[in-house]
């Protein structure tokens, strides 16, 4: 049975081109970057090129990017690295309810140690409102953190705006950009952003790479200490093949993405109007519009989304309910019960996320089988029958 | 074999497949009702007793494949057996006729146990005889 992988929010195949330009780091050009022979000096060679590439992407100069282990770290180091390094300036940091854990939680860490933190709710679509934020700014405000767009319901946040606002009431804003960058435009000027995360796997480059856009002149405290690496912001020997990868992976991003987001956006559309059209009593979550090109996310009522989940697998189709991250809690999605979804129907959710290798004929095959399976499933459940 | 790092047991897997009992009944002696829907789980089982033996069962579940399996264990397990043999049924027995649980999701056993023990309760109180 052919599989139809409709999780790329979660995770994507690393391009085998990436892989190609990654594997001579591994062997013949293993050097440590930090060393003074040719071998360091070609790996140092490689992740200057790479975060040049970066740099491009996204609008930044390249002495303005960290690489990171990945999006977690990233995210992790703009919140604590802003926190600590202005924390005489002051304690408080604005985000939002539905960010991706790694601000949130990261948020609740710094909540123990002192921190003060407004979490700003979102409309029925999942926006933030700009004018919250003016609002939540206080004399005591040091950092914004609002994600560029949403992992789960893919609602593209209005950043350039908020970014606007922290500029005026300086300060610091940072945005978790996961799920845009190689997929959208983005541009850290246009987005007024001082820090912004990236990660690796999410474009089709390898796990455990990310990278950390720090604007010229932001206070941030070294997250690793030890050996001066990454301008003395993140010790450790720099993970070259990975990097290498990373650089690969934003530059065959920056040539198709446009064409891709489009192919995807048709995909995308195709895909809702026939779950609406074939299944009754599923809602949209998300934003009409201002959506990721990629991302579906519907709520089917009376049914629960494990089990929707592993009756697609067992037709071959990799879905999520929510995020990837949250399976090991039953739990419904903190994004759905934010966006004002009643629990139960949260419950009943899944999450499609496209990429480069799906076609009109996967998105045909899910609205072959999806019906089947929400009659089946609801045919048992307890629910219809005293809702109906 | 199993599958180690597959989630689910092939017993488990087979009852979420082809669940045994599904549906409702008319006219139940029993019917019991458990778990929130705001939780992810609700159980609605039905019982048919006839001198003190459950003839029929019947159940309805909206949960995860899980929830599904237990429920349908649970309901060929109490088949043919009298009311005070059903009501000794732990959730144990239901996790290990599956051939077992993931840890995070052994509630559902317990749900499945509780949902018998509704039916029977909610029996034993409709009926006059005592067990």
């Amino acid at each position: 049975m052919r599989r139809i992988y409709l999780d790329h929010a979660a995770t994507t195949p690393t391009r085998p081109e990436v892989v190609k330009a990654m594997l001579p780091y591994f062997t013949d050009a293993f050097g440590n970057p930090s060393s003074i022979y040719s071998y360091g000096q070609e790996a140092r060679g490689a992740i200057e090129e790479a975060r040049i590439k970066v740099a491009e992407l996204i609008g930044a100069r390249s002495e303005e990017i960290i690489f990171t282990s990945g999006g977690t770290e990233a995210d992790n180091y703009a919140l604590k690295g802003v926190a600590y390094a202005n924390e005489r300036k002051g304690n408080h940091i604005i985000t939002t309810s539905i960010e991706h854990r790694a601000v949130l939680e990261v948020c609740r860490f710094l909540e123990g140690r002192g921190f003060k933190i407004t979490y700003l709710p979102v409309d029925v679509y999942g926006l933030v409102a700009p004018d919250d934020v003016k609002r939540a700014i206080t004399n005591k405000t040091i950092l914004i953190s609002v994600m560029h767009a949403n992992n789960e319901v893919g609602t593209i946040e209005p950043v350039e705006e908020i970014g606007k606002i922290a500029r005026e009431a300086e300060v610091y804003f940072h945005t978790d950009a996961v799920q845009t960058v190689g997929h959208i435009p983005v541009n850290v000027d246009e987005l007024k952003v001082d820090l912004l995360s990236v990660s690796g796997h999410k474009l089709y480059g390898p796990k455990g790479v990310g990278a950390l856009y720090v604007r010229k002149g932001t206070r941030l405290v070294s997250f690793m200490h030890g050996g001066g690496q990454e301008k003395k912001c993140r010790a450790g020997t720099e993970n070259v093949p990975a990097i290498v990868g990373l650089g690969k992976a934003v530059e065959l991003a920056g040539q198709e993405m446009g064409k891709e987001a489009e192919r995807q956006a048709y995909l995308r559309d195709k895909l809702i109007k026939g779950l609406v059209e074939k299944i009754d009593h599923i809602r949209v979550n998300g934003h009409p519009t201002r959506r990721l090109p990629n991302n579906v996310n519907v709520s089917a009522d009376f049914v629960e989304g494990e089990s929707l989940l592993l009756s697609l697998d067992l037709e071959g189709i990799c879905g999520s309910t929510g995020s990837a991250c949250g399976m090991a809690s039953p739990e419904p999605s903190h994004v759905l019960l934010a966006l004002g979804t009643l629990a139960e129907q949260a419950q009943g959710s899944l999450r499609f996320t496209l990429g480069r290798d799906n076609t009109e004929a996967d998105v045909e095959r899910v609205l072959e089988v999806l019906p089947g399976i929400v009659a089946r499933l609801r045919a048992m459940s307890p629910l219809l029958k005293t809702q109906k | 074999m199993t599958d180690p790092w597959s989630l689910y047991s092939e017993k488990v897997m087979e009852h979420f497949k082809n669940p045994r009992n599904v549906g409702e009944m008319e006219n139940p002696d029993g019917v019991g009702r458990v778990g929130d829907p705001i939780c992810g789980d609700v159980m609605e089982l039905y019982i048919k007793v006839n001198d003190g033996v459950i003839v029929d069962v019947k159940f309805k579940t909206f949960g995860c494949a899980a929830a599904i399996a237990t429920s349908s264990m649970v309901t060929e397990m109490v088949k043919g057996k009298s009311v005070e043999e059903a009501l000794k049924i732990s959730n144990n027995a239901v996790v290990e006729a599956l051939d077992g649980l993931p840890p995070a999701k052994v509630h559902c056993s317990v749900l499945a146990e509780d949902a018998l023990k509704a039916a029977i309760e909610n029996y034993l109180n409709n009926s006059s005889s005592p067990l």
